[in-house]
């Protein structure tokens, strides 16, 4: 009897726990529930532009429409000139380097290479107006464009290779009584275009997500949060939180998915344990540029090209350039799986003028640091996009070509198509020594991956890592992880043992069975 | 020599057993599936179940243990290295001529010193190698600014490779184990002493066994 009831409860206590663990529902947490509520509410904004007398002049020029700004919001730009979007440099701390002043104005990238000299060309995407080599723009306060993020009508363009300015027709009262938060479309204009094409640089941000569904970005999608960029790139005093590491060293400033949804999101213990030592992004960011085509790979050494003394372009079969005269050719990949690497929030730069230490391998230009053994590293999901770009093999270092120029003679390369005088020019323009030699060396930037986050179902499953073959972290070897590890001196002497423990028994019953046949036989 | 049904098998003890094979088998599966062997329940769901038994094991082994003091069943444990050659022996050549067992079963001495040996060296051995690692491995926490710095383990690494290591010998046992059964008297006899708690046990020791396996009943 006893042993019947102690039987029947144990079993009883099992269907519980069973019955307890299969029936869980999949219910929201309640931050996501919060989050939902917080960012369907609708804004009403507590002024209206359009009223304002000062804004119904006629402008004739953007300074004036800035002027007008500054009349109201009289402090407002100076915290636009002291932020680094406006001076394309930040005081940064580097690891072995100190101090240094870090930005477009003297880092090297691997898609256009760089600002310097080229500076009218860039500046369609600076926040301010007039800008030339010599940087008057940045002391100038009527310089700061205001309307290319505040603009809410959508029409605010900025002209090509003007310095900055905007098209000259544009309707400046319409959109100077528009004013408002930055939407994802102001944004937008110029970071889903950086590197000189939709797409091309970041892989992550690009411009399907003017409008789009919660398959390419769960956050941005109109059927989704419809979020805008400043909901989580919040802002203070015109410095805008959260930074691509192609340009920032130090672990300040970030955006990270926990300022919304905590350090603790899952219903999973072992899922947001994983958050120790795995970037949400990892797992949620399966793969990126799912819209479009993003840029992997640019040789700048076959650029050049002429046909009938005329610059060409060549575009593949989903209408991206594999081939331009001005720039070289290009690989581009769509829905591409990230790379993973160990990353702390620091980084270091090459900077103009660098020496390039070993010029064998591949020169990388923003090394992130971190690695498993580092506390506060964890895995991210990076893009990296390998380049072939001219070097000076002499001095050993990059060169910084003069690529644009508004005609031909100046030594720009995209008017003059000359390797050495493009190179001398830039060079000079960028108070660089240039020894007069041209080689062209591979360099890599590491661009990690923070937008296209995936909706849930289309989240990574655990299998993507922990598996023997076709792991996603096959890459990085410096921890063990289960399902993919293993020791091959135990799996091997392992096998072998059951394998002989097996035969050992099967041999003992097969002889057993065959003298037990045997005597039955005897016995008759 | 009169043969007589003596009960060997207490009702605890078979329980415990039975449990014990589903909750090791069951392990075993799950496990090597989290080893990356092969893909069954998939990895998050070999992880869940895996953690949800090892308790259960767990559970199961303390109150084993009291079951095992309290009764004084632990001293069936203890290893004698009297007539080891010749259970070796038996095993290897006596079985294969019909031979007697070497060594007479009863409920006083249920193990033959050749179990005694290999139950001792799992109880003390490889139960507590693969349940501390286990615990440590799922309790392990990323050397991390949370925790207590003492308490930190650079890497799983080693934790994983005993626990495999372990995970091993136990499965080797098992094989071994599993075709030991059926060298009993009959093929069936251990199976069924197992199943029901009566072995038909010769006759002549069969006095103080009576009177103990009436009190515990």
């Amino acid at each position: 009897m006893r042993k019947i009831v102690l039987i029947l409860a144990f079993f009883g206590l099992l269907i519980l726990i069973a019955v307890g663990f299969f029936s869980q529902k999949d219910y929201e947490p309640t931050t996501l529930m919060k989050l939902k509520e917080k960012y369907s509410q609708k804004v009403n904004s507590s002024v209206d532009h359009s009223k304002f007398t000062s804004l119904q002049q006629n402008f004739s020029s953007p300074q004036q429409v800035t002027a007008t700004c500054i009349n109201c919001h009289n402090k407002r730009h100076v915290e636009v000139m002291q932020s680094n979007h406006w001076n394309w440099e930040r005081e940064e701390y580097v690891e072995g380097r100190g101090i240094v002043y870090l930005g477009k104005k003297n880092a090297i990238n691997n898609f256009c290479i760089g600002t310097q000299g080229n500076e009218q060309s860039c500046a369609k995407c600076h926040i301010g107006y007039g800008m030339t080599s010599e940087g008057m723009v940045y002391t100038d306060s009527t310089n700061v464009d205001c309307l290319v993020c505040h603009d809410n009508t959508e029409t605010y363009v900025k002209d090509l290779e003007k310095g900055g300015a905007p098209v000259a027709t544009l309707d400046f009262n319409a959109i100077a009584q528009s004013v408002g938060k930055p939407k994802l479309s102001n944004c937008g204009v110029c970071h889903f275009f950086g590197g000189g094409g939709n797409n091309v640089k970041h892989g992550d941000l690009d411009m399907a997500m003017f409008e789009t569904t919660k398959d390419v970005d769960v956050h941005m999608g109109i059927d989704g949060a419809k979020l805008q960029c400043v909901d989580c790139h919040t802002t203070e005093k015109h410095n805008i939180s959260g930074k691509v590491y192609s340009l920032s060293s130090m672990n300040l400033d970030r955006n990270t998915c926990e300022q919304c949804h905590t350090e603790n999101p899952h219903d999973d213990n072992i899922l947001n344990e994983h958050s120790i030592k795995v970037a949400c992004q990892s797992c949620h960011i399966p793969t990126y540029a799912k819209a479009n085509s993003t840029k992997m790979y640019w040789d700048w050494s076959t650029a050049g090209k002429l046909k009938d003394g005329e610059p060409y372009e060549e575009d593949d079969s989903l209408g991206n350039h594999t081939y331009l005269s001005i720039k070289g050719s290009f690989v581009w990949e769509r829905n591409v799986v990230p790379d993973y690497i160990w990353f702390n929030g620091t980084a270091s730069h090459y900077l103009e003028g660098d020496i390039i230490k070993d010029t064998t391998n591949p020169l990388v230009l923003n090394q992130l640091h971190g690695s498993y053994s580092d506390n506060e590293s964890k895995i991210y999901p990076v893009k990296i996009h390998v380049a072939n770009q001219p070097y000076d093999p002499v001095n050993k270092i990059l060169i910084q070509p003069k690529l644009f120029a508004e005609k031909k003679g100046e030594g720009a390369f995209w008017k003059d198509f000359n390797w050495q005088t493009a190179s001398e020019v830039g060079m000079k323009e960028a108070n660089l020594p240039f020894s007069g030699k041209i080689s062209f060396i591979k360099t890599e930037m590491y661009w990690p991956v923070n937008h296209m986050v995936a909706t849930k179902e289309n989240t990574l499953d655990c299998k993507s890592c922990h598996q023997r073959e076709n792991s996603r972290l096959a890459g990085l070897n410096d921890f063990y992880m289960p399902g993919r590890d293993y020791s091959k001196i135990v799996e091997v002497t392992g096998v072998w043992m059951l394998i002989l423990t097996l035969l050992g028994v099967l041999a003992h019953g097969a002889v057993r069975i065959a003298l037990a046949v045997r005597s039955g036989k005897g016995k008759k | 020599m009169q043969k007589k049904q003596v009960y060997v098998y207490k009702a605890f003890e078979r329980f415990w057993h039975w449990m014990q094979a589903i909750l090791i088998f069951f392990l075993a599966f799950s496990g090597f599936e989290i080893h990356g062997s092969y893909t069954f329940f998939g990895f998050q769901d070999a992880v869940k179940y895996h953690n949800i038994a090892a308790y259960m094991l767990i559970v199961l082994i303390v109150f084993a243990i009291f079951w095992h003091f309290s009764t004084g069943e632990w001293r069936q444990y203890v290893p004698s290295f009297n007539n080891i050659a010749a259970q070796l022996n038996y095993y290897i050549l006596g079985i294969f001529k019909n031979s007697p067992h070497p060594t007479k079963k009863t409920v006083l001495t249920k193990l033959n010193p050749l179990q005694k040996l290999t139950y001792f060296g799992l109880k003390i051995l490889v139960i507590p190698v693969i349940v501390t690692s286990g615990l440590l491995y799922m309790l392990y926490r990323y050397p991390q600014r949370h925790g207590i710095e003492a308490l930190n383990i650079e890497s799983l690494e080693l934790i994983a490779i005993i626990h495999t290591i372990a995970a091993f010998l136990l499965l080797s046992f098992i094989i071994t184990h599993l075709y030991l059964i059926t060298t009993g008297e009959k093929v069936t006899t251990n199976l069924k002493a197992m199943l029901t708690g009566y072995e038909e046990l010769d006759e002549h020791n069969d006095e103080e066994k009576k009177s103990s396996s009436e009190k515990s009943e």
